[in-house]
């Protein structure tokens, strides 16, 4: 044995199944002191289930952790956070009405835990409801590391994030690996990865694929080992067949949509045209009053000034499928039902022959690729990227002249990213006006023929070209050169 | 119900349980849990006269009321005021079979029963408007309206429509021509059947029809539900809600015009909550309703029976019915965690 310095965390060989599933076969992973570790996968390839373990929330059927080079069993979050484990998780764990210090004194209170990082430019008397997503997201860290932590574990920190959080928060975290702390981050961003790993594990269906120095890695091998072969291409291009003879397929005019919650402006005298064809992105920071246009445009919210003249049938697909999108305890058909409402392939007319209706379930798994037992199976048990095809899949299912889309690829995965990608492409190619907004901005760029921005609910057309920095300058306000 | 078998396993090992709780501890108290089963069973399946006269009229209103529970729950709302529903109900109808003897039994008992089901409705009218307008929740305001009603049941049979006689704190008996066919001998009448007939109706509309289907969505997804732009949630709501106290009012006015034929004060042993476990027990299903109501109908039919033959207190039964609530309870919470530690949301 060489004389290496102790890892900090130590996983060796975990085994883990639900029932006949095989989550993890055997794992090791190994995180040494003074580093960051991307932790690389496809949805459902263990990553997650991993760090559970390492946090005491998921026992391991086999398999041994250790930390500091000492064998431990990890039963519970508690022995975890003993041990100096911490582990954000993907969603906010704050209590909205206290302040920030308040909210760090429930999580543990240790002041010396390099915190400071991650509480930069964060009024510790400021409630936690009036923090920005990013500005929380960072008080979930600090407050990990108020109980004692040395050892970070962050599932997917940077979902929610807009590209100068993003910044923020992994400059937070080298820092914190500069002072001798080590972090596994959990992501499904190559950019990320390269912009603040040390060492990388992939793990493919529940197997680790790939582990070491980031060094003499790429983009390609990374991809390789996540998905076993060449990635599907995210830039094909799309013939350009939008057609601005055709009359619009949504027009507004200095509409005013008033804002949905407190902390949002709305929407204030805004206009833009859309032609059949055309994918016009959004691009917004979360709360900016984008919401409000896209769920006026959806016809679900109502201008109270101007004019939004829309053409139906108009098919949304909201930002969060598990609330917005789907009702998880229902089934595959009823969900289809649910987006459908009364759809003359079903109503007859009080009665709902649910027959009929699986049947137009069955059709859409068929053509959307969503698997799923059946059109009987609970939503609850398919996965993020089954869910998002289904969702999509029963929107262009109507039909639809006008498709409104918020973060269509959030949580998923490469692949079904580049899947949805070719869908709205080929949406748009068939004549249909698309509208969508990512809070990731690459993926705006990415797909959008024409780009607006949002900004405390003003609306602008950006001219080309649809520059990274410039239109990131938009989205915060800085008036352009 | 994908899980029949196992909700009939497990009601009835719950059911088993409570027995046997409620033979201990009669056994530890001095009573003879020999002869208080034999009551149990005799007083409510033991023979025709058990079964009609007493476990089906128990379980009438408790099915009746279990399916309004389930109306208003199933769409996300939540009535706890059956209770003062009930009562309005059965005000209502008394107040019209007091006055209907001139017409025939083909009009008056419908106008009664129509009466209840509108003094129902309008006594869970004021929680909607509380909830529609100033958000507040009708779990405190529909339960705060049963003490309401309560005291205006006393008011009632002590003042307005007390009996002629002004003895006692009743109402005069209700026209003939208002009061419920019932079995010739017996006390099982005509409102079975309705109870009957509208959990099927309510089991059609769950699983067959689209207004069933949005009340559904309403309730389990009231965000994607109303994301949809296809389901009008805020009206599936106050519709819901106002059915589930229409049922409730309708089970006072059978009562008044099928049982008692008169408003007396302390006219529900408590049916508007007892069915509340009935509806849960069965997980608002329509069908699953009728045998827990009949379930615990039978309990309440055998517990009069055990007070009457073996002396000892009907509300010793409460034993059985606790224990087969919390049992259910706890196995289900626990078949739920197991399911939430198994599948973290696909994400992994």
């Amino acid at each position: 044995m060489s004389r290496k310095p102790e890892a900090a965390l130590e996983l060796v060989g975990i085994r883990k199944n639900f029932g006949s599933v095989q989550a993890l076969g055997g794992a090791d992973f190994v995180l040494h002191p003074g580093t960051v570790h991307a932790l690389l996968g496809e949805n459902g390839a263990g990553k997650s289930t991993l760090m559970h373990v390492a946090f005491g929330m998921i026992a391991a059927d086999e398999g041994v952790i250790r930390v500091d080079g000492h064998p431990v069993r990890i039963d519970s979050p508690r022995d975890a956070r003993r041990l100096g484990v911490g582990m954000v998780h993907q969603h906010f764990t704050s209590v909205p009405a206290l302040t920030v210090r308040e909210n760090l004194d429930l999580a543990g209170g240790r002041e010396d835990g390099g915190a400071a990082g991650f509480l930069s430019g964060l009024d510790l008397e400021a409630r936690v409801e009036e923090l920005s997503v990013g500005q929380k997201q960072r008080l979930e860290v600090a407050k990990a590391l108020a109980t004692g932590a040395r050892i970070l574990l962050l599932d997917e920190p940077t979902a929610v994030l807009v590209p100068s959080e993003i910044e923020e928060l992994l400059q937070a975290v080298r820092e914190f690996a500069a002072s001798g702390g080590s972090a596994v981050l959990i992501t499904h961003k190559l950019d990320e990865v390269f912009a603040v790993a040390d060492d990388v594990t992939v793990l493919r269906k529940g197997v680790v694929t790939l582990s070491g120095a980031l060094q003499g890695e790429t983009r390609e091998s990374l991809a390789k080992a996540m998905i076993g072969e060449a990635p599907p291409s995210a830039t094909i291009s799309r013939l350009a067949t939008r057609d601005l003879q055709l009359p619009p397929a949504v027009t507004i005019q200095d509409a005013t949509v008033p804002p949905r919650d407190a902390r949002s402006p709305g929407l204030r005298k805004a206009s833009l045209v859309i032609h059949p064809g055309e994918i016009v992105g959004v691009a917004a920071v979360e709360g900016n009053g984008q919401r409000e246009l896209m769920l006026a445009v959806a016809g679900i919210l109502h201008a109270s000034q101007g004019v939004v003249s829309v053409e139906q049938p108009t098919a949304l697909i909201p930002e969060d499928r598990a609330t917005e999108g789907l009702i998880p305890a229902m089934s595959v058909v009823e969900n289809v039902v649910l987006g459908r409402g009364k759809d003359a392939a079903w109503s007859r007319g009080a009665w709902l022959d649910w027959q009929a209706a699986e049947r137009v379930g069955t059709d859409i798994m068929t053509r959307f690729d969503v698997r799923a037992p059946g059109p009987r199976a609970v939503i609850a048990t398919l996965s993020g990227g089954n869910q998002q095809k289904l969702v999509l899949g029963r929107g262009l299912s109507t039909q639809p002249r006008v498709l409104v889309v918020e973060n269509p690829t959030r949580g998923l995965d490469l692949r079904a990213t580049a899947e949805m990608h070719q869908h709205l492409r080929s949406a748009a190619a068939g004549g249909v006006a698309v509208l969508v907004h990512s809070s990731d901005l690459d993926e705006v760029l990415l797909l959008a023929d024409r780009v607006v921005v949002v900004c405390r609910g003003e609306l602008t057309e950006l001219s080309p070209p649809f520059e990274r920095g410039r239109v990131g300058q938009a989205m915060l306000g800085v008036p352009p050169a | 119900m994908k899980s029949l078998p196992r909700f009939l396993l497990l009601t009835g090992g719950a059911f088993v349980a409570g027995l046997a709780l409620l033979g201990v501890i009669l056994a530890v108290l001095g009573y003879d849990p020999g002869a208080a089963f034999r009551a149990l069973v005799s007083g409510s399946l033991g023979s025709w006269h058990a079964l009609s006269s007493a476990t089906l009229v128990r379980a009438t209103p408790l099915i009746l009321l279990g399916l309004g529970f389930s109306l208003a729950w199933r769409a996300g709302g939540l009535n706890i005021g059956m209770e003062g529903q009930f009562l309005a109900g059965a005000i209502v109808a008394t107040w019209i079979g007091l006055h209907v003897g001139a017409l025939p039994g083909a009009v008056a008992q419908p106008l009664v029963l129509l009466g209840a089901v509108a003094g129902g409705a309008a006594w869970i009218a004021l929680p909607i408007f509380l909830r529609q307008r100033f958000g507040v929740l009708e779990v405190i305001s529909t339960l705060l309206l049963n003490f309401v009603a309560e005291a205006l049941v006393s008011w009632m049979v002590l003042g307005p429509m007390q009996e002629a006689k002004r003895t006692y704190p009743q109402s005069d008996l209700i026209a003939v021509s208002a009061q419920l066919a019932h079995v010739p001998g017996g006390r099982l009448h005509a409102g079975f059947v309705i109870v009957i007939l509208i959990a099927i109706g309510a089991h059609l509309l769950f699983h067959r029809t689209m207004a069933g289907f949005q009340l559904r969505a309403t309730g389990l997804g009231p965000v994607a539900a109303r994301l949809s732009g296809r389901i009008p949630v805020n009206r599936v709501i106050i519709l819901a809600l106002l059915g589930s106290g229409a049922l409730a009012g309708l089970g006072g006015g059978m009562e008044v015009s099928g049982v008692t034929y008169a408003l007396y004060q302390n006219l529900s042993p408590g049916y508007g909550f007892t069915a509340i476990a009935v509806a849960l027990l069965a997980r608002g299903e329509p069908i699953a309703i009728i045998g827990t109501g009949l379930l615990f109908g039978a309990l309440e039919a055998g517990a009069g029976a055990m007070q009457r033959e073996a002396g000892i207190p009907a509300v010793a039964v409460a034993i059985v019915q606790a224990t087969i609530i919390i049992v259910v309870l706890v196995a289900e919470s626990i078949g739920r965690r197991r399911l939430r530690t198994i599948s973290p949301a696909g994400a992994a």
